[in-house]
């Protein structure tokens, strides 16, 4: 714990004026020297070159993964591949790691699923749904759980229980057929949305 | 506990410095873990993520926005405010309170606002790398209660607002690593004696295996200032949020239990030299004229295991949480009423701290 230091305490030793935020150590013929330097004095004495700890975001690593994909080929097109909705590219989501907009993810799709299941292990959402639009797929997930049970108080032979989920799912079903296509139509991928702004 | 005032004056306007909830101190286990916090992402559909967008849509986002945090029930008050209307002191003074993260305060700020309660248990911070987060922040190990109340304020947003929602990939989030629930939890631990024990590297290398990230006091990229470190989940998709949620306080009840063994261990073996660097803590504490902050920090860890371990008899009314936060520089300059330079900060450090641990208020 004894390299910690809290540089708005410190100010720049070159400048004497800007707060110190970087600390710089050199070891030249086995001699140590410490430096504490402001970003811009630290840019100018070269000390970035050695460094890569600022470097190191979530952004570059993503970089890194993006990079190495599998099914390079093609990558030229995808790189330069633009977001219809609002101008992004792909080469810009792999320097920045940041996506334009929600229907990045639509746009982009192939490239990033296999970027999605490698971060996350896994492709499928099974939290929250928001109410508002996302009513269909409440039931969806009502029914996914529900089925499930169902298989398997048949495979325990609780035939009984069995037949309750089935009413049960009749019953959801039923409700998702009245009320889903509702929900669709006012679903936030529907176009009106693009409209408003 | 309430606020607390300066004595001693150096010619400033002194304010008193306002305390969060999260730092009063007590909940389940309390002895370990200072706060909890849930943070959710959420993104408005049709909108583009907030550094790709231009003032017109800026303008847009902070009008829907503000408008459903209007709306939301009077038991939230949450006050909403532009970060450019407040000095930077005052903003850096909300990261060191953990109420905004310091991406969004990071330069240039344009339009980011941050929407906070009374009580400071939550803030929506608009316009960081996601268009709106909402993060609830309880003190000891109360992710569930946070979890709840996080969704309970969500609910709410999300009758005016339409989401950027996926039916397969859930949330949508400017980064891919949030997309899913878009849900971090995180829990903020105090653990001096895995520290001193060297058993730490060991659980945090451990830890990065089943997928928990461990962070410093403040965040990405910083060090664990007095002990304290950040657990949280890495993924966000392919579990339930109340599954993240069991996972993580199922794994911080271990490091608890990790720490506690080892706050046994080293009373069992070593009482006599804890006791005496207990002592000499408390001794440069309550005595010394110039405190850097780092040494505040480290202090301030041992008097806490002090002082659960029963080693130190001295009452104190201010928490860990409320001295360990009154002693950054944004809180220090915010009591102070006026800007301070390093050597002045020093000193009114080691002042603010004598006053707060002798109780010479």
């Amino acid at each position: 714990m004894g390299q910690e230091f809290d540089s708005s305490d410190r100010v720049c030793q070159r400048c004497q004026t800007h707060p110190a935020s970087v600390h710089f150590t050199r070891v030249v013929n086995g001699e140590k020297s410490d430096r504490y330097l402001c970003e811009a004095c630290a840019r100018d004495e070269g000390a970035y070159h050695f460094m890569l700890g600022p470097q190191f975001t979530v952004q570059h690593v993503l970089g890194g993964l993006i990079g190495e994909a599998p099914g390079a080929r093609g990558r030229k097109e995808t790189r330069t591949k633009r977001c219809p909705h609002c101008g992004a590219t792909y080469q810009r989501f792999a320097e920045t790691g940041r996506l334009g907009c929600d229907r990045c993810y639509e746009t982009f799709a192939s490239e990033l699923e296999p970027l999605i299941k490698r971060l996350h292990g896994s492709l499928e959402h099974h939290g929250k749904i928001p109410s508002r639009g996302g009513q269909h797929l409440i039931h969806q997930q009502r029914l996914d759980a529900l089925r499930a049970e169902m298989q398997q108080a048949v495979a325990q032979e609780l035939f009984e229980e069995a037949a309750r989920i089935r009413d049960e799912i009749r019953i959801v079903e039923k409700q998702a057929a009245a009320g889903g296509g509702r929900a669709d139509a006012a679903g936030e991928w529907g176009d009106g949305d693009a409209s408003q702004i | 506990m309430g606020a607390a005032r300066m004595r001693q004056g150096n010619g400033g306007m002194e304010m008193p410095l306002k305390f969060s909830q999260w730092m009063d101190g007590v909940g389940p286990d309390a002895d370990i873990v200072l706060s909890s916090r849930i943070r959710l992402a959420r993104n408005l559909a049709g909108l583009p993520f907030p550094h790709r967008m231009d003032e017109a849509q800026s303008a847009i986002l902070l009008e829907q926005i503000t408008e459903a945090v209007r709306a939301l029930e009077p038991q939230w008050a949450v006050r909403i405010q532009r970060l450019a209307d407040l000095t930077a002191v005052e903003r850096m003074g909300l990261v060191e309170r953990h109420l905004v993260s310091p991406q969004l305060v990071q330069e240039p700020i344009r339009f980011q606002s941050v929407a906070i309660n009374e009580r400071e248990s939550v803030s929506l911070m608009v316009g960081e790398e996601d268009h709106v987060r909402i993060q609830m922040l309880w003190p000891a190990l109360q992710l569930e209660e946070a979890w709840r109340a996080a969704n309970h304020v969500d609910d709410a947003l999300e009758s005016r607002l339409s989401y950027a929602f996926d039916g397969k990939i859930g949330y949508l989030t400017a980064c891919p690593t949030n997309v899913g629930t878009a849900m971090r939890a995180s829990v903020m631990l105090h653990l001096p004696a895995l520290v001193m024990t060297r058993q730490a590297p060991q659980v945090f290398t451990t830890l990065a295996q089943i997928g928990m990230v461990v962070r410093g006091l403040y965040g990405e990229g910083s060090e664990a200032l007095g002990n304290i470190f950040q657990v949280s989940n890495q993924v966000s998709l392919g579990l339930a949020e109340d599954e993240f949620i069991h996972n993580l306080t199922v794994v911080a009840q271990q490091i608890i239990g990790r720490e506690r063994h080892a706050r046994m261990h080293l009373l069992q073996n070593a009482e006599v030299a804890l006791a005496d660097r207990v002592g000499r803590a408390w001794g440069l504490l309550t005595n010394a004229r110039i405190m850097t902050s780092e040494e505040a920090l480290r202090l301030l860890s041992e008097v806490k295991l002090g002082q659960e371990l029963g080693l130190l008899t001295e009452t104190v009314s201010a928490t860990f949480a409320q001295l360990t936060t009154m002693t950054r520089s944004a809180s220090l300059q915010m009591m102070a009423g006026r800007d301070l330079g390093p050597d002045e900060r020093d000193e009114f450090r080691a002042t603010t701290l004598r006053t707060h641990l002798l109780g010479k208020d």
